[in-house]
C-alpha cells in the first residue's frame, strides 16, 4: 500500500505536468515554446544516457554521436532521397542503434574508464569523418534547410509531435527500467562479479542496454532535425557528450526523472544567462561548483531525500 | 583522392619533424595531465584551459616586453607560474574541499572550472587571436637533405626529452617527488606515516598544471592564440594518457609520440582525412592492450 501511493502521486504529478505543458503553446510567446521543446529534445538525450549511464555504470562518455548519426541520417535520408519523410524519421534511431551495436560490441571488452576513452576515440573517429567529408555530409557546414512534412510547419505542432513522442519514449524507458531486464541491469550496475557467477552474460546485457539507448539518443536526433530543421557536426563533438553527462550528474543520476531535471536546468540557463551576458558559462560554471558543494546528490536526489521522511511519517501515521 | 601522391624523401622528413614537436607539446602536457590523474586520481577536464591560460599568459608577457627576444625568453619562463599561480588558489580555495567525494563529482567540479576558466579568459583577452614571434635564433629554417626544418620546431624536439628527464629526476630524485608516488600507489598509508596529504595533492596538482601553462607556453609560436585551444587538446590529452597508461609519464611520451606521428603521417597519406589516423591508433592501442601500453599506476 505504501509503495501504491507513491506511485499513484507520481502519477498525478506526471500527469498534471504533461496537461500544463500540453496547454501552454498557445499561451505562451514563440521563443519560450522554442526552449521548451529544445528542452523535451535534450532531456529524452539525457534520459538515454542515463539507462547506461545511472542503471548500468557504463561510462558512455561519448553519447553525443548516437544523437548526431540519428540527426545526420534523417537529415540525409530527407535531402538526398525521395522517400517519404517517416522512413528518414525511423532510419534515424535504426542507424543509430546500429552505430551504437558496432561501438559498444568493443566497448563493453573494456570497463569504467578505459570503456569511455575508447567510446570517445570511436566517437571521435566517426565525428572526424562527419567534420571532413564535404561531399556527402556537408562537413562543417552541416545540412541546413531540411524539407519537413507540411504536418510539421508550425512551431506548435512541432511542439507537440516533441513532446508526445517524448512521452512515449520515457514511459517506453519507465518499463524497461522495471522490467527483468533492467532490474538484471542494475544487479550489473551494483556487482558485476556477483552477476557473472549466478549465470548472467553481464557483456550482452551492457550491450543491449548500449543499444537501446543509442535507439533513443536517435530518436532524440530525429526530434531535433524536427526541431531546427537543420544539422552540423557539433552535434558529435565530445563537448556536446560532456554536457550531457553533466546533465544526468546536475539532475542526481541515480533516479529516474533526474536527467531530465539536468536538461532543464542547463538548457534554461544557458538560454536564460546567454540573454543577460554574453559570459554565460562563466554563471553556469558557478552555479555547478555551488551545487557541487552544497547538493551533493544532484538536484533530484536533494528533494527526493527531503520528501522522503514526510512520506514515511505520513505512513506511520496511516498505519497507527 | 590524392592518396600517396607526394611522398618523397623531403616531405617525409618534415613530416616527421612536425610530428615529432607535436608530440614534444602533446607530452609535456599530458605529463602533467597523467602526474594529477596518478596522484589524485582526479581527470582534471580544466587542464586544457590551464594550456590555454599558459598560451594567452606567454602572449601578454611577450608584449609587456615589446615583442623582443628577451619577451619570448620571459614568457616562457614566468608564463608556467602565472598558471600554477591560478591553480593552487583553484586548489586551496575550492578543489581541496573534494577530495572525499565521488570521482565523478570531482569529473563535474573540473568542467564547471573549465567553463569558468574559458570565460575568464575570454573576459581578459577578449574572443581575438594572438600570435607569439619566436626569438631571432629560432626563427626561419635550417636545410638537410634537402627537406627545409623550422628551428623552432627543433628547439621543441630538445624541450621535450629535458622536460622528461627533468620530471623523471623529480619524482625519482626529491623527497616530494618520491612521497608524490608514494600517495599514489597508496594515500591512506601516506597519511598514516604522518605527511600532510592535502598538501602533497597540492603540490602535485600545481606541477601538473605548471606542465599544462609550458606546453600553451611553447606552443604560443607555432599557433594562432585563440579561445576553443582548451577544447582542441583536452580530448586528444586525455587519449594520450590512457593509451600511455593512467599515471604513467613515460607512458604520457609513447603516446605523445604514437598521436603526433600518426597524424603528421596521416597528412602526407589522405590530407582530407588525416584527423582520423590518431583516433584509428588510439582505437587499435585500446583494444590490443585494453589497460595501456606501459604499466598503469590506477
Amino acid at each position: 500500500m505504501f509503495r501504491g501511493i507513491i506511485d499513484l502521486k507520481s502519477v498525478w504529478l506526471t500527469a498534471a505536468i504533461f496537461i500544463i505543458l500540453l496547454i501552454l503553446p498557445p499561451i505562451l510567446p514563440r521563443f519560450y515554446t522554442y526552449i521548451l521543446a529544445l528542452i523535451f529534445v535534450t532531456s529524452l538525450l539525457a534520459m538515454s544516457l542515463n539507462l547506461v549511464l545511472g542503471h548500468g555504470m557504463l561510462f558512455q562518455f561519448h553519447h553525443g554521436v548516437f544523437y548526431g548519426v540519428g540527426a545526420y541520417t534523417a537529415a540525409l535520408m530527407l535531402t538526398k532521397t525521395s522517400l517519404p519523410e517517416w522512413i528518414g524519421f525511423v532510419a534515424g534511431p535504426i542507424m543509430a542503434a546500429i552505430v551504437g551495436l558496432l561501438i559498444g560490441w568493443f566497448c563493453v571488452r573494456l570497463t569504467r574508464l578505459y570503456f569511455g576513452m575508447l567510446q570517445i576515440s570511436l566517437g571521435s573517429l566517426i565525428w572526424a569523418i562527419v567534420f571532413r567529408w564535404y561531399s556527402f555530409t556537408g562537413g562543417d557546414d552541416g545540412i541546413h534547410g531540411i524539407p519537413m512534412p507540411s504536418l510539421l510547419s508550425s512551431l506548435n505542432n512541432v511542439y507537440y509531435f516533441i513532446l508526445i513522442v517524448l512521452v512515449i519514449c520515457l514511459v517506453v524507458l519507465y518499463l524497461i527500467l522495471k522490467s527483468p531486464f533492467g532490474s538484471t541491469l542494475e544487479a550489473i550496475r551494483d556487482n558485476p562479479q556477483r552477476c557473472e557467477a549466478v549465470g548472467v552474460n553481464v557483456r550482452r546485457h551492457q550491450l543491449m542496454a548500449i543499444v537501446i539507448a543509442t535507439f533513443f539518443a536517435g530518436i532524440a536526433g530525429v526530434l531535433f532535425v524536427v526541431l531546427e530543421g537543420s544539422v552540423f557536426p557539433d552535434l558529435l563533438f565530445w563537448v556536446l557528450s560532456l554536457e550531457v553527462f553533466i546533465m544526468c550528474l546536475l539532475g542526481g543520476w541515480f533516479t529516474f526523472a533526474g536527467p531530465v531535471l539536468g536538461a532543464a536546468i542547463m538548457v534554461g540557463l544557458r538560454t536564460f544567462v546567454g540573454i543577460f551576458t554574453e559570459y554565460w558559462t562563466l554563471i553556469l560554471g558557478v552555479i555547478l561548483i555551488l551545487l557541487i558543494f552544497f547538493l551533493p546528490e544532484g538536484v533530484m536526489g536533494y528533494f527526493l531525500e527531503k520528501f522522503k521522511p514526510q512520506v514515511k511519517e505520513a505512513a506511520e501515521r496511516g498505519a497507527n | 583522392m590524392e592518396l600517396g601522391q607526394s611522398i618523397n624523401l623531403a616531405s617525409l622528413g618534415s613530416q616527421l619533424l612536425v610530428g615529432l614537436s607535436r608530440a614534444m607539446i602533446l607530452f609535456i602536457v599530458c605529463a602533467g595531465l597523467s602526474f594529477v590523474l596518478g596522484v589524485l586520481r582526479v581527470p582534471n577536464i580544466a587542464h586544457g584551459s590551464l594550456y590555454m591560460i599558459g598560451a594567452f599568459a606567454a602572449y601578454s608577457i611577450f608584449k609587456l616586453f615589446g615583442g623582443s627576444s628577451t619577451g619570448f625568453w620571459l614568457a616562457l619562463i614566468l608564463a608556467p607560474f602565472v598558471v600554477a599561480a591560478v591553480s593552487l588558489i583553484a586548489e586551496r580555495a575550492l578543489f581541496c574541499h573534494l577530495y572525499q567525494r565521488e570521482h565523478l563529482m570531482l569529473l563535474l567540479f573540473t568542467f564547471a572550472l573549465m567553463l569558468i576558466f574559458g570565460d575568464l579568459v575570454k573576459l581578459t583577452w577578449g574572443a581575438k587571436y594572438y600570435s607569439v614571434l619566436p626569438p631571432s635564433v629560432l626563427r626561419g629554417s635550417i636545410s638537410v637533405f634537402g627537406s627545409s626544418l623550422p628551428r623552432y620546431n627543433l628547439f621543441l624536439l630538445i624541450i621535450g626529452p629535458l622536460v622528461a628527464i627533468g620530471l623523471w629526476l623529480f619524482t625519482s630524485k626529491t623527497k616530494i617527488g618520491k612521497i608524490s608516488r608514494a600517495a599514489a600507489v597508496d594515500r591512506e598509508m601516506v597519511g598514516v606515516i604522518g605527511i600532510n596529504v592535502s598538501w602533497v595533492f597540492a603540490v602535485a596538482f600545481v606541477i601538473g598544471c605548471y606542465l599544462a601553462g609550458l606546453g600553451g607556453a611553447l606552443v604560443a609560436p607555432t599557433v594562432s592564440i585563440s579561445l576553443g585551444m582548451d577544447h582542441d587538446i583536452i580530448i586528444e590529452a586525455f587519449l594520450i594518457v590512457t593509451i600511455g597508461g593512467l599515471g604513467n609519464i613515460w607512458g604520457a611520451l609513447v603516446g605523445s609520440l604514437i598521436f603526433g606521428l600518426t597524424h603528421s603521417f596521416g597528412v602526407l597519406l589522405w590530407p582530407q582525412f588525416a584527423i582520423v589516423f590518431p583516433y584509428a591508433a588510439v582505437v587499435i592501442v585500446l583494444l590490443l592492450c585494453p589497460r595501456g601500453l606501459l604499466k598503469s599506476v590506477w
